[in-house]
C-alpha cells in the first residue's frame, strides 16, 4: 500500500491555496465481489465515479462476467459505496481500508 | 474518517431483513427490482416503526415476488388484488404499516379499479409500483404503461394504445403522497420511502425500472436504461404532472423524477375510527 | 375527555351485542347479529339483492361493537379484503348473492390455498346471470364447491329458517376458524328475507371458537406446518415475520414447484375437511326408519317438502325427509341406512339438478334416485311435491 497518494490540484483561484489540503486523507475502499452471485449487469462498473471496475476475463459458474478492479487502480476506490448501492444482487460490497494521505502538487 | 462519504446503510445491515437462504433471487440481470428491495429494507430499518409492524403485500408478477425475499410478514396474494387485501388488513389492524409492492400490470390493469377506489377513499396504505412498461413474468406482453410503438410479444407491429402517466393519475385521484424515482436514485428512493411511511393516507412511489425482457424487444438493454436514468432524468418536485409521461424510446423526452405531491387529506382509516365514537352516541 | 378507540378491531363489546331473548326478526338480520356475537368485527361487501339487509345492518352495528365496515367498489375487492382482515387476526365476513358469488370464486381459491378463515353469506337468487334478483333460487350448490379452479375443500351450510340463519352463521365462523377454511352460508332469498321467531340464548351457552395461535417462538414457526392437519395460525404484526403465497408452497410458506410438495400440501388441504366430515357435516332426518321413499330437500324447499311428507304419511305412504344442513361436506352417511333398506330417493331443489348429482354419486348404483327440478323464481308448493311423491312412490 502506498504511503501517499499523489494528487494534482489545479487551483481555481490564482494564488489562493487552502491551508489544510495536505491534512485530508484519501478514503480507500476495496470492492469485494461475491463472484457467483453476480449476474453481469454492469451497473457497478458503469456507475463507479472513479471507474475502478471492469468486467473480468473469465465467467462465474452461471456464465456471467463479473466485476474486477482494474490493474493499477487498487487504491483508487474512494469507498463511496455506489457500486454496493446500485447492485441489484448483493454481489458487491466495499470493505473499508486505511486512508492514505495526499501528496499535493500545485498546478497554476 | 472516510465513512462520511458512504451512501446510506451498508449492505451488511440490511441483510437482517432479507431471506438470504432464497438468494440469488429470480430477477433477470439488470432488473431494478432487486435494488428496490434493498432500498425498502433500508427504509424499514431506518423508520421509527418497529420491524414487526411492517407488512408487505403483493399480487402476481415479477415485482410481486419481492415479499418472498423480505424477512417481514408478507402476503403474495392473487393478481391485482393486493390493494384490497392490504386495505382490509390495515383497516382492522391500524397498528400495522402496510405496503403494497407490485408492478404496473398488477396495480393498473387488473387492479385498476381497486387502485382508483383506494385513492378515492384515501386508504392509509403505501404502494411501491415498479413500472417496467411490460408484463415481464409471463414473457413480455404489453400493459397499461407500455409506450406507443413498443414491440412486445402481443404487439409485434408496435403498440398502438395510450399509456398511463402514473403520478398524474394518482395525483388527480387525490393521493396524499406521489413520487417517482429510479433504481439509480437509491438515496432519494429510500428517503421517499421513509416519507411514505409517515404519511397518513394513500402514498405511492412509482419506480421506473429497466427490464431485460422489454429491453430485448426494444433495443433498450438494462445498462442503457440505467444510463438514461443518469443522463436523461430531471428532478423537478414542482413539475406539471400532465407533462411528465415517460417514453424510454424517445430521446427527446426527459424522465421527470421527484416527490411531486404531499397532501394531508384525512385517511379512510382515521375517519372510520371516528364512526365508532359517533355510533356509540358520543 | 375523548375515549381511546382501540386501533385493533378485537373488542368483545358485549354490552352492544343482541341480548338473549325471543325476537321476531328477518333472516338476513339474524345472520348479521349472529356474526357479531361470533366475534365478527369486519364486514366488506358490495350491494346485491337480496342480501343488502346484511350489509346495511352491519354498517350500522359494526361501529357500535368497535368493528369496521367498508362498502367496496365490487365483490372482488370485498372478498379479498376479508381475507386480509383474517390474516390480521380479525373475524371477517361478506354477504352476496349468485352473481357476486361468481365474482368471488378466485378469492375463495386463494382463501383455501392460504388457509384463511372467512365467512361468505350467499343469499341465493334465481339465476343464471342477473336472473330474478328478488326471488328465490338454489342454483349455487355446485358453485360453492367447484367454483374456483383446482382442488380445495370448503364448508357450506344450508339454513332453512331464521333460527338457522342465526345458529348456522355462528357455526360458520366456528368452522372457519377451527379448520382455517372458507365457509359459505348458502341461504336463499326466502330464508334470508322471511321474518320469523328467533331465540337468542344467553351468551355463555353459545360456543365460540377462536384462532389456534402458534405455541413456538418465531424462529421455529412454520405457517403451513404439515405435521398438523390444521396448522396453528400466526397473524401479521406479532413478530412471526412469516411469508404467505398463493403459489404452491412448502411448510415454511416459500414458493415451490416440486411434486413432492404438491402431494403434501394439496392432500392435506383436502384431508383436513374430508377426515373431519362426520364432525362438520350435518343433517336432519325425519321419519327415515321405515321409509320406502326418502325426499331430499334443503333450504326453503325443505319447509315445503316437510308439509308434503307429512301429508303423504297421513295418506299412508311411508315417506321420510332427509334435510342436509351442510351442502359440503355432503352428509351422505345419513342416507346409508335407508339406502341399505332399498328406499327410493327423490331430490327436490329449486334448480335444474345440482344436489341430486351428489346423491347420485354416492347411491345411484344401489337405489333409484328420482329428481324433481324446479325452475328458479318460486318455491315448489307442498302440493307439487306431494304429486311427485305419489308418482314416484306408486308407479315405476
Amino acid at each position: 500500500m502506498p504511503d501517499k497518494v499523489s494528487v494534482e490540484v489545479v487551483m481555481p483561484i490564482r494564488g489562493r491555496r487552502p491551508l489544510n489540503l495536505t491534512r485530508f486523507l484519501k478514503p480507500v475502499g476495496r470492492p469485494a465481489v461475491n463472484i457467483n452471485v453476480c449476474k453481469g449487469c454492469g451497473f457497478c462498473i458503469e456507475f463507479c465515479p472513479v471507474g475502478v471496475l471492469e468486467f473480468s476475463d473469465g465467467v462465474n459458474v452461471w456464465g456471467y462476467q463479473y466485476p474486477v478492479v482494474r490493474r493499477g487502480m487498487e487504491y483508487s476506490c474512494v469507498n463511496c459505496g455506489m457500486c454496493e448501492r446500485v447492485c441489484p444482487e448483493l454481489a458487491i460490497e466495499v470493505v473499508e481500508e486505511p486512508s492514505i494521505p495526499y501528496e499535493v502538487r500545485w498546478v497554476e | 474518517m472516510s465513512s462520511g462519504l458512504r451512501l446510506g446503510l451498508r449492505t451488511e445491515s440490511i441483510k437482517s431483513l432479507l431471506r438470504l437462504e432464497r438468494f440469488p433471487h429470480i430477477w433477470c440481470p439488470g432488473c431494478g427490482i432487486g435494488t428496490v428491495v434493498k432500498c425498502f429494507a433500508e427504509a424499514v430499518l431506518k423508520s421509527d416503526i418497529p420491524v414487526e409492524k411492517h407488512v408487505v403485500v403483493s399480487g402476481i408478477g415479477c415485482t410481486s415476488r419481492a415479499p418472498g425475499y423480505l424477512k417481514l410478514d408478507g402476503f403474495h396474494v392473487i393478481h391485482g388484488r393486493a390493494t384490497p387485501f392490504a386495505v382490509g388488513l390495515k383497516t382492522v389492524r391500524q397498528d400495522l404499516e402496510v405496503t403494497v409492492i407490485a408492478g404496473d400490470g398488477d396495480i393498473l390493469a387488473i387492479g385498476g379499479n381497486h387502485f382508483i377506489h383506494a385513492i378515492r377513499r384515501n386508504d392509509d396504505i403505501n404502494v411501491i409500483l415498479v413500472n417496467n412498461f411490460i408484463y415481464g413474468m409471463t414473457g413480455g406482453q404489453y400493459g397499461p404503461t407500455t409506450t406507443k410503438g413498443s414491440v412486445t410479444t402481443t404487439s409485434p407491429y408496435g403498440y398502438i394504445e395510450g399509456s398511463f402517466n402514473v403520478p398524474y393519475l394518482a395525483a388527480a385521484l387525490g393521493a396524499n403522497f406521489v413520487a417517482r424515482w429510479t433504481p439509480l436514485h437509491t438515496k432519494e428512493l429510500t428517503a421517499a420511502m421513509l416519507e411514505m411511511f409517515k404519511v397518513d393516507g394513500f402514498a405511492i412511489i412509482e419506480v421506473v425500472s429497466p427490464c431485460l425482457i422489454y429491453g430485448e424487444m426494444n433495443n433498450l438493454p438494462p445498462l442503457e436504461v440505467m444510463k438514461l436514468f443518469r443522463d436523461r432524468t430531471v428532478i423537478d418536485h414542482e413539475a406539471d404532472l400532465s407533462k411528465i409521461d415517460i417514453d424510454l424510446r424517445n430521446p427527446e423526452k426527459p424522465i421527470v423524477l421527484g416527490n411531486f405531491v404531499k397532501r394531508s387529506r384525512p385517511s379512510y382509516q382515521t375517519l372510520v375510527r371516528e364512526l365508532i365514537k359517533k355510533a356509540r352516541g358520543r | 375527555m375523548s375515549e381511546r378507540i382501540s386501533l385493533l378491531a378485537t373488542e368483545r363489546a358485549e354490552e352492544w351485542l343482541l341480548k338473549p331473548g325471543v325476537y321476531f326478526m328477518q333472516g338476513n338480520i339474524a345472520s348479521a347479529e349472529a356474526a357479531l356475537i361470533a366475534g365478527c368485527r369486519f364486514f366488506a361487501g358490495y350491494p346485491i339483492t337480496p342480501s343488502n339487509e346484511i350489509a346495511e345492518h352491519m354498517s350500522r352495528r359494526l361501529p357500535q361493537v368497535g368493528g369496521y365496515f367498508i362498502q367496496f367498489e365490487d365483490e372482488i375487492a370485498s372478498v379479498n379484503a376479508i381475507i386480509g382482515a383474517a390474516y390480521g387476526g380479525v373475524k371477517s365476513m361478506t354477504a352476496t348473492s349468485g352473481p357476486g358469488f361468481s365474482l368471488m370464486q378466485e378469492a375463495i381459491g386463494l382463501a383455501a390455498m392460504i388457509e384463511a378463515p372467512i365467512v361468505i353469506v350467499d343469499v341465493q337468487r334465481a339465476g343464471p346471470s342477473t336472473g330474478i334478483p328478488t326471488l328465490v333460487g338454489q342454483g349455487d350448490i355446485m358453485q360453492a364447491k367447484w367454483g374456483s379452479h383446482g382442488d380445495y375443500e370448503v364448508v357450506a351450510y344450508l339454513p332453512n329458517s331464521v333460527q338457522e340463519m342465526f345458529d348456522l352463521t355462528i357455526e360458520a365462523f366456528n368452522t372457519a376458524w377451527e379448520y382455517r377454511v372458507p365457509v359459505i352460508v348458502l341461504a336463499d332469498q326466502s330464508v334470508g328475507q322471511m321474518i320469523e321467531r328467533l331465540r337468542v340464548p344467553p351468551l355463555d351457552e353459545i360456543k365460540i371458537v377462536e384462532r389456534k395461535a402458534p405455541t413456538v417462538p418465531p424462529e421455529e414457526y412454520l405457517p403451513f406446518d404439515s405435521r398438523y392437519l390444521v396448522p396453528p395460525m400466526a397473524v401479521a404484526g406479532e413478530g412471526y415475520r412469516f411469508h404467505v403465497t398463493s403459489l404452491l408452497h412448502t411448510d415454511k410458506g416459500y414458493p415451490t414447484t416440486s411434486h413432492e410438495h404438491s402431494v403434501k400440501l394439496i392432500t392435506r388441504l383436502i384431508r383436513k375437511i374430508r377426515e373431519n366430515e362426520k364432525i362438520i357435516g350435518r343433517y336432519e332426518a325425519l321419519a327415515l326408519d321405515d321409509a320406502d321413499l326418502v325426499v331430499v330437500a334443503y333450504g326453503i324447499t325443505s319447509r315445503s317438502a316437510l308439509r308434503a311428507v307429512r301429508e303423504a304419511r297421513r295418506e299412508g305412504l311411508k315417506v321420510g325427509l332427509f334435510r342436509p344442513i351442510t351442502a359440503w361436506p355432503f352428509p351422505y352417511w345419513g342416507l346409508r341406512e335407508a339406502v341399505d333398506r332399498g328406499a327410493k330417493i327423490l331430490v327436490v331443489e329449486i334448480n335444474m339438478g345440482q344436489m341430486v348429482r351428489v346423491v347420485r354419486e354416492y347411491y345411484s348404483n344401489l337405489v333409484e334416485i328420482h329428481f324433481m327440478p324446479w325452475a328458479p323464481g318460486a318455491v315448489p308448493r307442498p302440493h307439487d311435491i306431494l304429486l311427485k311423491i305419489k308418482e314416484v312412490y306408486g308407479g315405476e
